[in-house]
């Protein structure tokens, strides 16, 4: 069962809001209560992607929030582009996955590092969710040192020629087309749209996973893919634009764990409130308390960490390692929400029933990717110290 | 054709209504605010009609009586689809003072038909749609589930005892919708939030018409009591507490 949803707002934060994105917001909840909510857990349960959603998700506008309205988008601001997202996850993270990879990895760096054609030609089918698409960045091998990848973009005459593996890409067998990085044979960085279709692309899924059941994960392979010279992004070399994407998903990910977090917490909330074990509510118990005091006060840091770092990056000011931080921070809190909430809901809470479990599950996820908790917290340190401890 | 959905701005239903002090007034600090689910179907089904009319709709507009904190909702409609928004700017004291007001805003304006949802999930009213039609000298038509246009008709169900009878009528005319009017509210999308920014929104200045009544104060439901568990292979014990606890047998 899913409580009547009131996440909380302990610091009137709503206040710093405008009204539009109170509408953004509100429209988002009320298609999270009406589509999502219903079918997510059974989703989850038979780890299958409602693929339904996709045409949903584009007709709300959900894909490329902030891209300009001319490619498509709807012309938003970051801090739309993160209510959308922590509705979403409050919904479920893997359905928040599925448009913070279509946006901020995919329309996004189409949008920031491509041609022209390639705008006109993706972005507005990317926008609507004719197309769906993916990212290819980490490798079996290369997972927090993406400088190590393997994979190979060569030229030959009129086109490139394109090998290598990627590994968990979210999207993968859904997706018509990735954007995917390789080295060029002076090994430098460089990135590409690759078309599904195209002979020698290949992708499969990861089955049996334990987190993010309702989205796909899956790995990608080019055996001598032919890549049009007019598909590689023409002025990217190095890793900088492939990590502008990642800033642009992990922002969208501090934003969503607060959802999910809500999420939990309300559950909790109205669950101990409601439950009775000897004679009184669980919530009269001091160890319950101490548990939703501290949840709530968690949250609450998180929503004024998202809130001003989603200013800063209004203003083109937020950093790189604010992100890391508000990540890092955002989905640990995000976890160790669901946890308590857990308990809160004793035995039920490892149920179905409840969306808790599910969040926690999908947590373990997004504490990994997008940057690792251990990567994120070496960000900060390199940058207050000066000194990188990872390369 | 113009068609004219009244709007009115109410509680979220989620929220958990609290009373000032004294019990005359609602605390309104901590309220979150929406479109009356009504009002918001009210204005789905105008839009259905203006797609699907070929263009012999011109413009589905809304009206509130409010003041600026309501400028969001209206807002919300507009994303939603509405083309424009009047907000006549007074507070909504009662039925017949928001009747009153709408109807003095857009007398000239010619609208051929005006929805208002049946009433307002605050409230509970149920008055000013069938005030408004006697002030505009409207026909008017209550407790509508079903709404088609037909030519110059319209084609209206009505929900009465045991079933709904079929109706007919021709534009000028007030429709006072029930719920089915519309299977869901639409949900505005980003592009359309966006395109709200740009659709206009009037305010115009109210004409000071006063309410007939006046809220003296509120009384809050009991609170519910706690539920009691019967073990489902004792029945004689849930009859005896029916009869002697209870009382209700």
């Amino acid at each position: 069962m899913a409580y009547p949803y009131n996440p909380p707002d302990y610091f009137g934060i709503d206040e710093l809001l405008s009204d539009e994105h109170k509408i953004v917001r509100s429209s988002i909840r009320d298609y999270v209560t009406r589509s999502i909510v219903p079918i997510i857990d059974q989703a989850a349960q038979q780890h299958t992607f409602p693929s339904h959603i996709i045409k949903e998700l584009g007709a709300l506008g959900v894909f490329g929030p902030f891209i300009p309205e001319t490619y498509g988008g709807a012309g938003l601001d970051h801090i739309s582009y993160g209510l959308i997202m922590a509705e979403l996850e409050r919904g479920d993270s893997g359905i928040r996955s599925v448009a913070s990879v279509q946006t901020s990895l995919v329309m996004y760096p189409i949008f920031a590092f491509g041609s022209e054609e390639q705008k006109q030609r993706f972005l507005p089918r990317l926008a609507t969710g004719e197309l769906i698409g993916c990212f290819g960045l980490t490798e079996p091998n290369h997972g927090s040192d993406p400088g190590s990848m393997e994979t190979t973009l060569r030229e030959e005459g009129d086109h490139y020629v394109l090998n290598g593996a990627k590994m968990w890409i979210t999207n993968s067998t859904i997706a018509d087309i990735a954007i995917v990085w390789a080295k060029d044979e002076k090994g430098v960085v460089r990135g590409l749209i690759a078309e599904k279709d195209t002979p020698g692309f290949s992708a499969s899924e990861t089955h049996s996973k334990w987190s993010l059941r309702a989205s796909v994960t899956g790995e990608l392979v080019f055996d001598q893919v032919k890549i049009p010279k007019e598909y590689v992004f023409p002025d990217i070399r190095g890793l900088k634009e492939p990590l502008m994407c990642l800033n642009s998903a992990r922002y969208g990910i501090a934003w969503g764990a607060i959802g999910a977090a809500a999420d939990c917490y309300n559950t909790a909330l109205q669950y101990a409130q409601e439950r009775l074990q000897f004679g009184r509510p669980l919530a009269s118990f001091q160890l319950q308390q101490k548990k939703l005091a501290e949840m709530v006060t968690e949250i609450t840091q998180a929503q004024l960490l998202v809130w001003r770092l989603g200013v800063l990056r209004n203003e083109g000011r937020a950093t790189p390692a604010q992100i890391s931080m508000a990540k890092r921070n955002n989905v640990q809190m995000a976890l160790q929400v669901a946890r308590e909430s857990r308990q809160v809901l004793g035995a039920m809470g490892i149920t179905g029933d409840f969306p808790v479990m599910r969040h926690m599950m999908n947590l373990e996820s997004v504490i990994t990717y997008e940057g690792t908790h251990d990567i994120h917290l070496l960000i900060t340190g390199a940058d207050i110290t000066g000194i990188n401890a990872f390369e | 054709m113009k068609i004219l959905v009244c709007i009115s701005n109410v509680p979220d239903t989620t929220t958990r209504i609290k009373l000032s002090g004294d019990q005359n007034a609602i605390d309104l600090s901590s309220v979150q605010w929406i479109i009356n689910p009504w009002d918001e179907l009210a204005l789905t089904r105008a839009l259905e009609l203006k797609e699907a009319s070929g263009g012999s709709i011109s413009s589905v507009s809304i009206i509130h009586v409010g003041n600026a904190g309501s400028d969001a909702t209206l807002r919300k409609a507009l994303a939603i689809g509405a083309d424009d928004a009047i907000r006549v700017d007074a507070a909504p004291t009662d039925a017949y003072a928001v009747a009153h007001e709408i109807a003095e805003a857009i007398k000239d304006k010619n609208y051929d038909m005006i929805l208002c949802g049946i009433e307002s999930s605050d409230y509970n009213g149920s008055a000013m749609g069938g005030m408004l039609a006697e002030f505009l000298n409207m026909e008017s038509v209550s407790s509508v589930s079903k709404l088609e246009i037909e030519g110059d008709e319209l084609k209206l169900n009505r929900e009465i005892a045991g079933g709904f009878e079929v109706v007919s009528a021709t534009a000028p005319v007030v429709v006072i919708v029930q719920k089915g009017i519309a299977l869901e509210p639409r949900i505005p999308s980003m592009r359309g939030i966006m395109m709200a920014r740009k659709k206009p929104l009037e305010v115009v200045a109210a004409t000071g018409a006063e309410a007939l009544t006046e809220f003296v104060h509120y009384t809050p439901p009991q609170p519910k009591a706690a539920c009691k568990m019967i073990d489902a292979d004792n029945p004689a014990e849930l009859v005896n507490l029916l009869h002697n606890e209870a009382k209700i047998i």
